[in-house]
């Protein structure tokens, strides 16, 4: 700002800022130049790609089950999604279809994985505009569905736990316990062990009980918090026309009043077996999509005690018995020969997947999350397409700021629930 | 090009499904389509890129079909199509081929190398729809933009372009969009490399990261292999599959 004696009022010169890579509330590599008028934003030009790995080309060089792993690692925060949208295109080329254990299996964790989406997106959208605690409240009921993924999986994030025809294995009959320690008294380990002395299911179920009471909480930190609907409401409106021309989906484009979800419109799996609503919002600003998400948490909590019931009453299969999508057990493979065989030809050639196109789209926690894959009848796909929800809404980033403040431009990152794995790919 | 023959264009059931009743629908409002297969449950269409313009319009404007979203566009590369690097039919004298078999360069300026699937949506009629455009030319591969008729084409047009190199006539604001500044060539394409053409390095001497040519050798660790299996003869195949 230069000052000019003569002039009665400061002079406003326009400004050309960047805005990351490296800013806390760009979530990620988020590059943003901006051209500013004073504190408002004139132009904004995202610079993304700083995290492109080219996960589409190295699936064309690997065998179609040795790609089920990059999946996770695109939207990191909503792991097994990703996997299902994937896992869903083979199938549907292969013409495979997994037990219905394995579907209620899938519903269920795709819904562990909307909540612990929403809560990294909670989290983070709310420390931006400068709540602390909602983060550390959101952080701590997120350990315990990691621990889920772990206990099922291996792992805690990148689970890798969904296989064309059904899922890896069945659940578990035990949680991992806590240990005492010299940092952890007897006490305290009895006391965070109480609900895992039984099954995942029980586990699951005891935090689909309590989880309720742990929205209730978010929501007398935020829902009617002063500062934060002054920093929520009227903020990046988005009308209903405009969200389907920008491609919106998921709570982006419910946010904005459209009755739109996969789950209900294309039912895959049993979710058409399985009763939830679906919340919508009526301005389209933030703090609608901030309500349609906190619902979306219960009724995920809603779908995820039904699957529990539904698993608990129905034990099965959870992998389809077609050998070609199924390697030989353990066991077979020791003592026959053709087991031996088609062990090692299926984890190094892998399967082959008839020739043909198809798009099959998941309700990611953050939207429509698609895959387009062409096989040309190999062992490896010919091109895979990953349709990210977070790209499209990126795509419209300077839509929603423009005019806006520059502390603006935090609130709708936060509310976009941007996540660089996806948008870079 | 060879065209995927095991999907049957016409599952048996076809008549009843919402899909044959949304491609009479399409083909009675427009007209110079051609039908590609697909699984069932979902509708594909090639369009000639001369159309491609006013036959989004009318999917986008016509109110039996009303495609008010473009989910997705994706640049597809058929360069290396249908080839693979092992042989697994016909032994010859000294058996069945036992490593990986590099086939010879297609020619990369071939006919129809370049294609273009959009993804279409429509929230009212609950109804989806691919699309794909061949690039007339394989040079310059060239196709009409949709930012007019879809605003969300702008950067998945921009992404075609940087990984592909299909230019989009009348896009406002064709750059690159994934790769690094100053990147050179189009990634996705076949003929460029897994392990690209540069690296990067750290130079004491200029005291900056330099771009280098690449020093590590490509490498196949699971070679292509094409085997023509029974079960997915279209007279064997059954019209059941998983939705």
């Amino acid at each position: 700002m230069a000052s000019n004696p003569d002039s009665p009022v400061a002079e406003i010169r326009n400004y050309t800022m960047n805005f990351g890579p490296q800013h806390p509330a760009a979530h990620g590599v988020l590059r943003l130049v901006l051209e500013m008028d004073g504190e408002v934003i004139q132009k904004a030009d995202p610079h993304i790609g700083l995290l492109h790995r080219a996960t589409e080309k190295l699936a064309e060089s690997k065998p179609f089950n040795q790609s089920i792993g990059y999946m996770d690692r695109l939207d990191y925060v909503s792991m097994m999604c990703n996997e299902h949208a994937y896992v869903l295109a083979i199938e549907r080329l292969v013409g495979v279809a997994p037990p219905q254990r394995a579907q209620y299996i899938r519903v269920m964790f795709d819904e562990i994985t909307r909540i612990l989406n929403h809560l990294m997106w909670l989290g983070a959208h709310a420390l931006d505009i400068g709540a602390m605690t909602v983060f550390l409240l959101c952080f701590k009921e997120r350990e315990e569905l990691m621990d889920v993924y772990e206990a099922v999986s291996g792992t805690r994030m990148h689970a890798t736990y969904y296989r064309p025809g059904g899922v890896y294995r069945d659940l578990p009959d035990s949680m991992p316990r806590y240990q005492p320690s010299k940092w952890r008294s007897r006490k305290d380990v009895d006391r965070l062990n109480e609900t895992r002395s039984g099954s995942m299911l029980d586990f699951i179920e005891a935090f689909a009980e309590r989880f309720p009471t742990s929205i209730a909480d978010y929501e007398t930190l935020l829902t009617d918090n002063r500062i934060w609907k002054q920093r929520t409401v009227n903020i990046g409106v988005v009308s209903p026309e405009r969200a389907m021309q920008l491609g919106f989906s998921g709570p982006m484009l419910r946010g904005s009043g459209i009755v739109w979800d996969l789950r209900k419109k294309e039912p895959y799996e049993v979710y058409d077996r399985l009763d939830f609503d679906i919340p919508v919002g009526t301005n389209g600003d933030c703090y609608d999509r901030y309500l349609v998400r906190i619902e979306e948490l219960r009724q995920s909590t809603r779908i995820i005690r039904q699957c529990v019931q539904w698993l608990r009453a129905n034990p099965g299969p959870v992998m389809v018995d077609d050998r070609k999508v199924r390697a030989p057990r353990r066991e077979e493979m020791k003592g026959d020969m053709e087991s031996l065989i088609h062990h090692f030809k299926f984890f190094t050639e892998g399967y082959e997947v008839p020739e043909g196109e198809t798009y099959a789209a998941v309700e990611a926690p953050k939207g429509e999350f698609g895959i387009y894959l062409v096989s040309d009848g190999a062992n490896k796909p010919y091109r895979l397409k990953c349709r990210a929800p977070g790209f499209a809404h990126l795509a419209a980033l300077e839509e929603m700021i423009r005019g806006h403040m520059l502390a603006d431009v935090v609130a709708v990152i936060g509310t976009q629930d941007i996540v660089f794995g996806e948008v870079d790919r | 090009m060879a065209e995927p023959t095991s999907q049957p264009a016409e599952p048996a059931d076809d008549a009843k499904t919402p899909v044959s009743a949304l491609a009479r629908t399409i083909e009675t409002h427009i007209q110079g389509l051609k039908r590609l297969p697909s699984p069932p449950h979902e509708l594909a269409y090639e369009v000639e890129a001369a159309s491609l313009l006013t036959v989004c319009r009318a999917l986008r404007d016509e109110p039996d079909l009303r495609f008010e979203m473009l989910m997705d566009v994706a640049g597809v590369d058929f360069l290396h199509y249908g080839l693979d690097e092992w042989q697994t039919s016909g032994a010859t004298r000294s058996g069945f081929s036992r490593g990986r078999e590099a086939f010879a360069p297609p020619d990369p300026d071939m006919p129809g190398r370049l294609a273009v699937v959009y993804q279409l949506l429509s929230i009212s009629h609950n109804a989806r729809l691919r699309l794909r455009v061949r690039c007339p030319d394989s040079r310059e591969p060239t196709v009409d933009s949709l930012t007019g008729v879809w605003a969300g084409a702008d950067w998945f047009e921009r992404e075609a372009f940087d990984l592909f190199g299909i230019l989009f006539r009348g896009h406002p604001d064709l750059r690159r969009i994934l790769t690094d500044y100053g990147f050179i060539g189009h990634p996705f394409r076949k003929d460029f490399p897994l392990i690209g053409n540069v690296e990067t390095r750290y130079d004491p001497e200029k005291k900056r990261v330099v771009y280098q040519p690449v020093s590590i050798v490509p490498r196949v660790l699971a070679p292509k292999v094409i085997r023509h299996d029974n079960r997915y003869e279209p007279a064997l195949k059954t019209p059941e599959l998983p939705r």
